[in-house]
This record gives structure tokens, sequence and C-alpha cells, in this order.
């Protein structure tokens, strides 16, 4: 059940968007295909990145991925509580398991993203 | 044919199996133009020969000599246990341990091996090793570029020339710029090291003791490199630090070193052992393996190597370092004998190798014409100077039977008369009496 | 449960025996400030020498090694370590002689037999391989990949040419990639093809003016002898790309082709693989790097010369050189143990290794090959190359056969690698192991075969019979406990 109140990229990043504040994290796709999370190398607030830029690497036992920027946007706050609860991705992908927050972000480039629909197409595709 | 236990009638058997006439069939996909019919090379030979062969070749090598000579590569003595428990099977023909249930073993003495290099140096975490003490040196320096985001590396040059020439050889298609602040007096100079760190540094790397083998208390230096965000290497001889103030003590956030000295042979250069010790706030960006503590289903103890997401099997392009293997049987040796030493005989270890120093120092010294400094402190090694170029004296001193120490002018400029003199507890005081005696006899 | 050594220690414990100072010596006084000495003494473990040999002793028996066990790990090469390689590289005239020796003056006399290991090995090496001259300072396989593309990018600059690329295709083991990387380079990687080849199109395609150089491993991790290897190289050469060699999988070759012959310009050889010295639990190993005349300017200082007496002498005047690459001239004890191992084998004994290591692998190929899904159905070489998929639709992954092999005695194949196919199981026997002994690996693999088919649910148990079961590698990684 791919939820319909998110964008999605390409890389599995989820979008949500909540006025002028955007938050951003991993799909369930990914964290499935990561395994269990060992350590989320979460980024500065303050951070300023343009589209696609890394916004941070997510490490499992086997793997280790980047994540990216699906818009341009300064991170505005992070979610502390993957410091010591890394799981929290493999348990609630798009709830709990939220990454972080973009404020200011470009808002005009979210319809470039991909729906719930779109996503869930390119899921099966590939 | 040695080695290979494979009978016609096993080959016909297989090739059976597999369907094809014959063993060429197999390497079909070899263009014929560039199948050889064979290599340009002589005909293997018998066991007996081969070790007669390399028999006389080692006799080619004087390795008799009364070594005065050292570096950062000491003549110590290997406890017999260390070449006995290192030479079971079991520990070398295993591979890196990768499924940790059939490699306990290994898992459990790298474990032990990183404690212990923790406890020598009073670090809060080591790995598994690296391949010697000039790459794990490199290593640091990109850790510390990767931590701090800053490009320059200050380098005290009472570090090993060697290694200095490694850290600029390594870094030549890198964006790392070198500063090196010359030593006064063979010691390092504190007030142009401090002036020197400054915003654009990732770090100072000093060695303790010193090339030269000059012992100090970095505290100091370390402290204003930390009030300018800059970090702190230090390579320091894993034996001195029986007797030393610990890297750890003075603040050092990487530690790396030559474990040679710990009772692995010398070799000619190799296999050696580098070791690294950092801090835990840095574990993820330190290179080279790591293992780490952990439960099976039963809740039993056991090891893993562990945090693999650095590494270049993972992050490949993005890795910490290139590195893939350790030096595993140099580390398991370097454990034994740490363990078979102990907490006593590490500390008496370092106090025998520094008293015969002394001893040596007070021989020499009264020597006329050498001059031996008396001011700055030094653990097993110590510069003399003497009235004439070092070189040729070193090699009238090998006709007789000495390897006299280390001619500091093959690296420093200006110190063509200066010799660098090692001792380790090998040394008799016999020994040192009549190295003492010969060398005046030289002079 | 095993102890650690340290909860073994007993205070006033002593396995040390030292030898002891005279008066004359005890009485001397250090000049050593107070504050320069360490305030507590190190925390080693107080034990005596037998607590030390039982300790190691038994953790010896914990592991599973080539000399008892089969270890058919894809792309290590596990062969048999000749004991007699032991007992040379213990020789002291060998294993006493310190590094130094050759830089005093008078003191390449002392060192001639060492210096003359090192020339021939560089000679044999060279003949085997088909290069001009060899470096044999790397001390490891990526040591020599770092290396090997510190020359490319050399002679790359010495030419004036601006590069900044280098192809590697998705199959290489994660060395190269970050080996390139640190020498500067930015990475381009082409897909493998249907049949187990570089995609030759997407490859040409990437092959421009900004290319350094190709790196490749040939066989490929896939066990696949690279059939357009000659195009590969004339495409590459042709843009003044160099072609670049690892010899991890060169134990298929041996003394039948040479990568010098089929275009390579930099090629290096792994000691630990194919010249069977011994893995030691991860290490010491050695990776001479050899090169085509071209680039010998820029091999790392020093190198062993010949002279015209017939001596032997380091040469340390190369203005071209990339510098040092080692502290000395390489993992000089590793280095002793496959010279010897060459003077064993001999040009026969050479050409055995290949035909042996390649027919023992095709043979497990083609009697696994019904139960287990091949990743490319052609003819291996010294490695081949399944995916468990078919065990996995039952939910027995490849790490499952790994662990039912464990228990059964067997040091498993290598899993998840190449990463271009799924659910990897990479097998190779090398030539030193017996019809019997790989009839015995393929009984094991037939029999868990059938066990994933009927009894799925029994792997995850696995193994059942070693000191420990699996490990939570999540826990590992979480708690970070990494000392004692």
């Amino acid at each position: 059940m791919i939820p319909k109140d998110a964008y999605y990229t390409k890389d599995h990043e989820w979008l949500k968007v909540n006025g002028d504040e955007a938050t951003v994290g991993i799909t369930d796709h990914a964290q499935e295909a990561l395994g269990d999370i060992t350590f989320v190398d979460l980024p500065k607030v303050g951070k300023v990145l343009k589209a696609h830029d890394s916004l941070l690497v997510v490490e499992s036992v086997k793997a280790a991925s980047d994540v990216y920027a699906p818009v341009a946007g300064t991170v505005s706050a992070i979610n502390g509580a993957l410091g010591s609860a890394p799981e929290l991705i493999n348990q609630s992908a798009q709830g709990d398991g939220w990454i972080c927050k973009l404020k200011p972000f470009d808002a005009s480039a979210v319809g470039s993203l991909m729906t719930a629909d779109q996503y869930e197409a390119f899921l099966a595709e590939h | 044919m040695p080695y290979i236990p494979t009978t016609d009638q096993d080959r016909e058997t297989m090739l059976k199996s597999i369907g094809v006439p014959d063993v060429d069939s197999l390497f079909a996909d070899i263009p014929a133009s560039v199948q050889i019919p064979g290599l340009n090379l002589p005909a293997g030979q018998s066991e007996a020969e081969v070790y007669e062969h390399m028999h006389r070749l080692s006799h080619r090598n004087s390795h008799d000599l009364i070594s005065f000579l050292g570096g950062g590569y000491y003549d110590h003595f290997i406890p017999a246990c260390v070449d006995e428990l290192s030479a079971r099977s079991e520990f070398y023909t295993a591979y890196t341990p990768y499924q940790p249930e059939a490699s306990q073993g290994t898992l459990q003495a790298i474990f032990e091996y990183q404690s212990a290099i923790c406890r020598i140096t009073d670090m809060e975490v080591a790995n598994a090793s690296l391949y010697d003490g000039g790459t794990a040196l490199y290593e640091a320096a990109m850790m510390a570029i990767r931590l701090t985001g800053r490009r320059k590396i200050l380098l005290d040059s009472g570090v090993n020339p060697i290694y200095r020439n490694i850290l600029v050889s390594y870094t030549s298609n890198l964006a790392v710029d070198f500063e090196e602040i010359p030593v006064v007096h063979g010691q390092s100079d504190r007030e142009r090291i401090i002036q020197a760190l400054d915003d654009k540094t990732a770090a100072i790397v000093l060695q303790n003791p010193n090339f030269f083998g000059a012992v100090d208390d970095f505290s100091d230096v370390i402290e204003s490199a930390h009030r300018k965000g800059c970090m702190a290497i230090m390579s320091v001889y894993p034996v001195s630090l029986g007797l030393l103030k610990t890297p750890g003590q003075m603040g050092v956030d990487i530690v790396t070193g030559e474990g040679q000295s710990l009772g692995l042979p010398l070799s000619f250069g190799g296999p050696y052992l580098g070791f690294m010790a950092s801090r835990m706030d840095h574990v993820r960006k330190m290179p080279g393996r790591i293992a780490g503590a952990t439960i099976d289903g039963a809740g039993r103890r056991g090891f893993v190597l562990t945090l693999q997401a650095r590494e270049q099997h993972i992050r490949r392009e993005k890795a910490m370092s290139n590195i893939c293997s350790n030096e595993g049987l140099c580390a398991l040796r370097a454990l034994i004998y740490l363990s078979w030493l102990g907490k006593h005989g590490f500390k008496e270890l370092a106090n025998t190798c520094a008293q015969k120093a002394e001893y040596a120092k007070t021989r020499l010294s009264a020597i006329p014409g050498v001059g031996v400094k008396k001011s700055a402190p030094t653990f097993n090694e110590f510069t003399i100077e003497l009235p004439c170029e070092a070189s040729g004296l070193v090699s009238r001193m090998i006709d007789r039977g000495f390897a006299p120490g280390f001619p500091l002018g093959r690296y420093y400029q200006g110190m063509d008369n200066y010799l660098l003199v090692a001792v380790t507890e090998k040394r008799t005081r016999e020994q040192i009496g009549m190295f003492a005696e010969t060398l005046e006899g030289v002079l | 449960m095993s102890k650690l050594i340290y909860e073994k220690s007993a205070p006033g414990r002593r396995a040390d025996n030292l030898p002891r100072l005279t008066p004359a010596e005890a009485a001397m006084k250090l000049r050593i400030p107070h504050k320069y000495f360490r305030e507590q003494d190190a925390e080693l473990p107080e034990l005596s020498e037998l607590d030390v040999v039982r300790h190691f002793t038994n953790l010896s028996r914990k592991n599973f090694s080539v000399d008892a066990n089969m270890y058919p790990l894809g792309s290590c090469t596990m062969k048999y370590n000749p004991k007699i390689c032991e007992r040379i590289a213990s020789l002291d005239g060998f294993s006493a002689l310190h590094p130094l020796l050759p830089q005093l003056r008078g003191g390449g006399v002392l060192t001639q037999g060492a210096l003359e290991v090192l020339y021939e090995t560089e000679r044999w090496l060279g003949e085997i391989v088909g290069m001009d001259a060899f470096t044999l300072q790397p001390m490891a396989g990526s040591h020599g990949e770092l290396t090997g593309m510190m020359l490319v990018a050399a002679y790359h600059k010495d030419r004036g040419n601006r590069k900044t690329k280098v192809i590697i295709p998705d199959s290489a083991h994660g060395t190269n990639p970050s080996s390139a990387a640190i020498a500067g380079y930015t990475v381009v990687t082409i897909p493998t093809g249907a049949d187990g080849g570089i995609d030759l199109a997407r490859y040409e395609a990437a092959l421009d003016d900004d290319v350094a150089a190709v790196m490749l491993t040939c066989p490929s991790t896939l066990g696949l002898f690279e059939r357009d290897i000659l195009k590969i190289a004339a495409l590459a050469h042709k843009r003044d790309a160099l072609l670049y060699y690892d010899g991890a999988n060169l134990n298929a070759l041996l003394g039948r082709c040479r990568p010098g012959d089929l275009g390579f310009d930099v090629v290096h050889v792994n000691l630990h693989k194919t010249f069977a010295t011994p893995h030691g639990g991860g290490g010491p190993g050695a990776g001479p790097v050899g090169v085509k005349a071209r680039l010998i300017p820029y091999l790392p200082t020093s190198i062993v010369v010949k002279r015209s007496d017939g001596t032997f002498a380091l040469e340390y005047e190369r203005p071209k050189s990339i510098g040092y690459i080692a502290s000395f001239y390489g993992n000089f004890g590793i280095i002793l143990r496959a010279y010897a191992y060459m003077l064993l084998l001999g040009r026969e004994g050479m050409r055995r290794v290949s035909e042996n290591a390649v027919l023992n692998a095709n043979y497990i190929q083609a009697r696994l090959k019904s139960r287990y899904d091949l990743a490319y159905d052609r003819l291996c070489m010294h490695e081949c190359v399944f995916s468990a998929s078919r065990q996995s639709a039952k939910g027995v992954h490849a790490i499952d056969v790994a662990k039912a092999l464990v228990e059964r005695g067997i040091h498993p194949p290598t899993v998840y690698f190449p990463l271009v196919v799924k659910e990897a199981l990479m097998i190779e026997p090398t030539e030193t192991e017996s019809r019997e002994q790989m009839d015995e690996l393929i009984d094991a693999m037939l029999e868990i075969a059938d066990l994933a088919e009927h009894d799925p649910a029994q792997f995850p148990a696995m193994p059942r019979n070693t000191p420990v079961g699996r490990l939570d590698e999540v826990k590992a990684a979480r708690d970070m406990c990494f000392k004692a």
C-alpha cells in the first residue's frame, strides 16, 4: 500500500508537502532492499541542497545507500530519534521513520515527481 | 606433478561428465593466436633442490652482524611460542573470516588484538590492522581530511622520512597540501608548529619517539591543534609505550605505528604490521576491517567483521579506503607477543631497552670526538655526532662485524656526521662494550 | 562459552622471560622527565606461557582452514600452501635481515641473496604474464591496483594528456573502482552483456578521449573469458587509454595465455592467490605490478638492478618514478614463498595448474547445473557461478546454502558476489582438490538442493555444530563493541 499523500522519486525517496515545509524519507521498498538499517548519517540542519544532491547515507549490514534530495531545499529539521533507533525506518518508512524536513523547498519541482500510482507502476516494471 | 592430485582416470571421468573430449577444448574461448605452448621457464625442481638453492641464497646475506640499526624497525627477540602458535595451519591457511561461524578463531584473535592496541595506546577503538606503519600513516591523514573537510597536512620532519615520502607519493593525484616543519636540534619546533596550525589544516602529524630517538610530550601542541579545529595524528613505536606517556593521554586523535617490533621478524622489509587506533566518534570514517562482538541465537558470544559499509566491497568508489586485506597473521603474532609479555613484561621490556641504551650512550660519549646529546630525553634510540662522515664509518664498522646504526645524512640535510643508534634487549653489555671499543678504534 | 584472553588473566602471573640487566646497565639513570612517562601500566593480561599456548591452540581449532577443509571460495584461489615454502621463509638468512641494510655503504654486499630473490621473482613473473618489468612493492592485491592506477596517471601526466575517467565493468571487485578513485579518477561503469562478457556496444560508446584506462579481470569475476578481449584492447589503445589487468583470476590462464599478449599494459598479480602463499586469516599478501616498457620510468622507487659483474644493487635515482608505494621492497617474506613455489612448479607445473583448475571448475559446474541455476550457460574457466534463485523461491537463499555447507564441514563458496548475479554462489575448487573431495562438495550441494525442496524450514537454524550459530550482525553494527 503506497501512501497517496506523498510524491516519489526513481531512487525510492518520498516527499510529503505540509504547507511551506516538506518531509523526506525513503520508501518501504528501499528499506526492504537495504535490510536491517544500522546507521543513519543525518544531515546538518541548515544544509542547502540542489535537487538530486546527496542528502545523507543510510547504512545496513550489507549495504550503504545514498539518499538524494528530491527537490532543492534547506534542511530545517532532522529526525533525531533515528540516532538511537535507526530501525524506525524499517518499521515505519513513511511514518515514524521520516528522515528530515526541508524548509524552504522548491515547490515548483514537486510536479515533476511521481505520484503514488506512478511509483507503484514504476516498481512493477523494475 | 606437485600438489595436483588428479590422475588420468580422474581426468577421463571428469571430461565425460562435462561432455568434452579433452582439456584443451575447455580453453576454446581463448583466441588461438594468444594461446602459448608453454612458458619460457626452467623445468620444475624437487623440494630438496629448491631448498638447497634457497638455503644458498640465504647464506649470501649477512644477518649476524651485531646490530644497532633501528630507524623504525628493531631487532627484538621473538619468543618461541609466537612462532609456534602462529605456525598452526588453522590460523595461517584460513581465509578472511567472511563466514563467522567457521572462523571464530581468527575473529576472536582480531578482537583481542584490537583490544590490545587500545590498551597500550589508551585509545577507544583500533582496526584489524593495515599493511605497515607508513601506509597506516597515509590512511590516517586521509581519515583526518575526511573528518575535517580540510586539505592541508602539517608534517613534523621528525616523522620517519620514508613515511613522509609515502604520504607525498600516495596523494600526488589528490588535492592535498603538505607543509613540513623542520626539527631543531633533532626536536620538534613547537612554536613554528603552533604558528602553522590554521583553519585550513586538517591535521598535524607527529612521531614519538621521533626519527632521531627524541621523546616528547606533545599535549600542548595537540591542545593548540584542537583549538584551531585540527586533528592530531601520531606515529608511535609500540615497545616504547611500555614506559612512555601514551598518545591517548596526550589527546591524540588518530594513532598509527609500525608493529614489526611486536613479534615480527625484520624479514628484509615485510610483511609488517600497520596499526591504527582512534576515538569511537570517528569509527565510521576509519579504514580497514573491524571485528565486533555480538551473540548468536542461543545467546553465545561471538565475533564478526562489522561496519562493512565503510569498505570497498560495499561502498566501491566511495569507500573509506581501497584496502581489502589486513595483515591477519602479523596481527595475530603481535597479539600473542603482547599476551606473552603481559602487563609487567611489556613494562620491563621497555625499561630494559631504555637502560641498555643509556649504558650505550655513556660508553659512546666517553670516546674522544664522539658527541652524545644529553639534553634531549630518548628511549632506546639516540643520535651521536661523529668527528667524521657517518657513512664511511658505517662501512668500516660493517667490516668489523657491526651494523653500527643509520647515517642520518641520507635523509636529512647537513647531518652527514650524525649516526642513529638503537639498542634492544638483545644487545648484551659485552656487545655494547665491544661496539664502543671498536668504534673508538676505527675513529 | 569461550573466554577472552583478558578474562584468563590472574594478577602476578607472568610468561615473559626477558634478559636481565647487568649491574652496570641497571645503574644508569634514565634522563626522561617524569611527566613523559605513562601514568598507568597497560592492561595487558597476566598469564603463564602455558595459558597463552592453550588459549591460542584452542582458538585455532575453531577455524576452518585449507589444511583441514575444502575451501572453494570463488575469486580467492584457496589452493594448498606448500610446507617447504614455510620452511624456506623461516631461514635466518632471510628472516633476520634488516631492511635498511642496503641503504648503508657496503650494505648491498650484505644482502645479495635477498636482492637476487627479488630480481629473479621479477623476471619469472614477467615471463609468466608477459610484462617487461615488475615492482614487488605492493603489499596486497588492492594495493597493486592502486599502484597500477598511479602508474597510469603518471604516464598520462607525462604525455600531457588530461584524462579523468576509468572504465570498469559492473562485475568488477569493489577494489577496482575504489583504487581508481584514490588515484584521482572518476569511474564509468559498463554493464555485463547477455553472454557474460562486457557489453561491447556500451563499452565502445563510453570510450572517448577522456578515458585514461580500462580495468578488466580476465577471466571475469563470472569465471568467463572475455571473448572480445583483443578488440577491447585495440579500441582502448586507439584512444591512448591503457588496459589494466586485475590478476585475481590468473590461475585460469597460467602457462597457457599471458595478459601481456592480450594487450594489457599494466598487470597486478596476487601472490597469495595464484602463487600459493598462505592467506593468513586475512593477510599478509602481496600484489606485485607488471608493466610494459613504456611505463617503466614511472615504477616506484627503488628498483633492483643487476650490474655487469653479476651483483645486485638498488637504484634510487628515478626522476619520473611515482615515488614510494611501500616503505621498502614489498612483503619480502611473501615474495620468498612465491619464488620458491615458482621454482617448484617450473614450466610444466604452471601449465598443469590452469589445466586442472579449469577442468575441476567445469566438472563441478556440469554436475550441479541440473539443480542450481547457472548464471551463464557456457563452459567456465577456473570458477563457476550459480544463482540460488531456484532455492530462493522456497525461501532458501545463498546464505542458507552457505550455512548448510558449514554444517557439513565444507567452507562455503563466495556468496553474493559478483553483484550482477542474484543470489550468487561462486565456486572455485583450484587445481589442488581431488575428485573425491569435489564429489563430496557436489554431493553436499545436491543434498542441500533436495532439502531446499522438501524441508526448507531446517535452514535458518544452520549451522548447528559450530562453536557459535548464526550471529546477529545487526546487533554487532549497532552495539559497536570493538574491544574488551
